[in-house]
């Protein structure tokens, strides 16, 4: 999940679709989301490097429609729909997870596991 | 005696620091034959009054002080008011010749003798005497032609007036001058002469026997009768001899103003260090210097408090016992077993000194407890002490005059009931020989009259003060010795290390320079002081 400035990142990553919730007037995913590049990257708890000001999953609601669908605490979120997601303000990235005309966002996120379960079934021979 | 040390090689000092010292034998059996009272009287202002408790204090608690044969009565010979920076003949050379038996000797023994008045005077007489040569000789340079060859004189006009003019008025500053800078009281006798004042004097000499052998060849010689060149002659000689008072004012005054060495100073036997920065001085002149910081800012000298690890080495010490074994003349196969032997008694001593900290330990801890209790009693007593007497005030003119008291009667009244506590703790912390009762009753005057505070009054005792402020009879360090491996004339470096010694304690002194400071500009635009919010929000989605 550590990137080095000029090459491209290249990360394992999951694919996770999310129907959106009507809930009143609002459409809701169910999960918080803190980072962005105009965020302090050292207050991160989840991240493993310090400097990496992508976003985060801070929050997951109790049987919301993010948890069924497999989205956990912690998780660096890549791409919403297509849209990027490392280099965003968090305003940005708001904004893309809560397009009112949209009712699926479909993520794809990575988190540590994933790179050590690739690496575990790589190196067993 | 200027023209004597500018040349002061190591075994021309021999000779000198021989003569004085064979001098000083002179003068010493000169005072056991004379009575005691006729030479006290001739010099001394205020000596041992004979209950003075200094002297019989707890330096001569039954331990000799080391070297001190000669009995307190005459050591109070010293103790004079204004001496506190004297020093005496140092011993300062490297060359073997130069340090007799004598000498040595004589190092911690050495009393003032008669030509020590004769020395304090020196300085200030050479100064007087130099200045008014240098004022009378323009003045002669102008009579001399208007006496010996008036008739022949060419008279000038107002060229001349204004050169009078300026010639009084360049000699008057020059009197001043001289005054400000020469005649003044010395304020310790060093023991070699300073090698610029030599110079300057030297110069200023110079200058005048030049001008005075070009005066009487040229002009009383051949009788010039152009005044107006004479005039102008002596207009010269003053102006060069302000521009070499300038001289001296540089060399003397302005040029050890300016910081560049550190200089640290210890006192041997407690251990009180402080760190000073003066200027380019000679050692004498630093060490003087040194010992003026030193009455003021190092606390008095207590050699009660040194008895405790004085006791606890003598233990150490009784505790081993080196049995010699082998007789004398014994062979060399025989020597190292005894060596041996000696190692073995110490580390067996060491094994057994395990207890000496913990007694040490504990001992210390009680002593805490002690002072800090008496200490609590000593407040309350005088707060309740100071309590009892207040200002009196207007409506108190009608009381009886019974009660009505000026400051001593008043300190009288209140000081006993404080001085029993005071006392204990003056005795707790080893400090009772330092303030007598009257002293006590004084300060205790002083703060009524000037409104002080209970905790005010205290302070002079809970901590002690420099050394200053106690009258010399309790200084314990009249006499001071410069011992020093490098000529004392000699500026002082970077590594220089040099030891002033007096009767119960030495201040090691060391040098060490201040570092060349580069210090670089960098220039920060007042508009580029901007900040931004770094913020962690946490949105739900």
């Amino acid at each position: 999940m550590s990137f080095t400035p000029g090459q491209p990142v290249t990360a394992v990553v999951q694919r996770i679709e999310i129907q959106k919730l009507r809930h009143g007037d609002n459409l809701i995913l169910g999960f918080s989301i803190g980072g962005g590049i105009d965020q302090d990257p050292g207050q991160n708890p989840f991240s493993e490097d310090k400097t990496d000001k992508g976003i985060y999953v801070t929050r997951i609601s109790t049987g919301g429609p993010a948890e069924d669908a497999g989205l956990r605490m912690g998780d660096k979120i890549m791409q919403v729909n297509g849209w990027d997601m490392t280099m965003v303000t968090h305003d940005q990235a708001r904004k893309r997870l809560t397009k009112k005309n949209e009712d699926v966002v479909r993520l794809l996120v990575t988190r540590r596991s994933l790179e050590d379960a690739v690496k575990n079934s790589m190196s067993r021979p | 005696m200027d023209t004597e040390s500018t040349h002061s090689g190591y075994s021309y000092h021999s000779s000198r620091s021989g003569r004085s010292n064979r001098h000083g034998d002179r003068s010493r059996e000169r005072h056991k034959a004379s009575s005691k009272d006729s030479v006290r009287s001739e010099r001394s202002v205020v000596i041992n009054p004979p209950d003075s408790p200094s002297q019989e204090s707890p330096v001569h608690n039954g331990e000799p002080l080391p070297g001190e044969p000669i009995p307190g009565g005459e050591q109070g010979d010293e103790a004079q008011d204004d001496n506190w920076g004297e020093t005496t003949t140092a011993v300062t050379g490297t060359s073997e010749l130069s340090i007799s038996q004598e000498d040595v000797v004589g190092l911690g023994k050495e009393i003032q003798d008669r030509t020590q008045g004769f020395r304090r005077y020196l300085p200030v007489a050479v100064g007087l005497c130099v200045g008014l040569l240098m004022v009378a000789t323009p003045l002669v340079f102008l009579l001399l032609p208007v006496v010996m060859w008036p008739d022949r004189l060419q008279a000038c006009g107002t060229a001349c007036e204004g050169l009078f003019l300026s010639i009084s008025f360049k000699l008057l500053i020059l009197l001043v001058a001289i005054w400000a800078l020469f005649i003044r009281q010395s304020r310790a006798s060093l023991p070699r002469v300073c090698v610029y004042r030599a110079f300057l004097t030297t110069l200023t000499l110079l200058l005048t026997m030049s001008y005075w052998l070009f005066y009487g060849v040229r002009i009383l010689d051949a009788q010039d009768e152009d005044y107006h060149g004479i005039v102008q002659f002596a207009v010269s000689l003053v102006d060069s001899q302000l521009f070499v008072h300038y001289l001296a004012v540089v060399l003397l005054e302005l040029r050890h103003l300016q910081p560049c060495y550190s200089v640290c100073v210890m006192r041997s036997t407690d251990g009180e260090t402080r760190h000073y920065n003066i200027g380019q001085l000679s050692i004498q002149k630093a060490a003087l210097s040194i010992l003026e910081y030193y009455y003021r800012d190092f606390p008095l000298h207590n050699p009660a408090l040194l008895s405790a690890s004085k006791h606890r080495a003598a233990k150490h010490l009784a505790g081993l016992k080196v049995y010699n074994v082998d007789t004398p003349g014994s062979t060399a196969g025989a020597q190292p077993s005894n060596g041996n032997q000696s190692r073995a008694m110490v580390t067996a001593a060491g094994k057994r000194k395990d207890s000496a900290h913990n007694e040490l330990y504990y001992e210390e801890a009680d002593y805490e407890r002690r002072v800090r209790k008496r200490r609590a009693r000593l407040v309350v007593a005088v707060e309740e002490a100071f309590t009892h007497v207040r200002r009196m005030k207007k409506e108190d003119e009608r009381a009886t005059p019974s009660d009505i008291m000026d400051v001593r009667e008043a300190a009288l009244a209140i000081f006993p009931s404080m001085a029993r506590a005071l006392q204990k703790y003056l005795r707790t912390t080893r400090r009772q020989h330092c303030h007598s009762m009257e002293s006590i009753q004084k300060h205790l005057g002083f703060c009524l009259i000037n409104n002080m505070s209970p905790k005010a009054f205290l302070e002079a005792y809970l901590a002690p003060g420099p050394t200053l402020q106690y009258g010399p009879e309790r200084w314990m360090a009249d006499q001071w010795t410069l011992v020093s491996e490098a000529s004392v004339t000699s500026g002082i470096k970077e590594g220089t290390e040099f030891l002033l010694k007096c009767l119960d304690f030495t201040l090691a002194v060391s040098i060490k320079g201040i570092p060349y400071i580069r210090l670089t500009e960098e220039y920060i635009d007042p508009k580029s002081h901007k900040f931004i919010l770094l913020l962690q929000s946490e949105t739900s989605v």
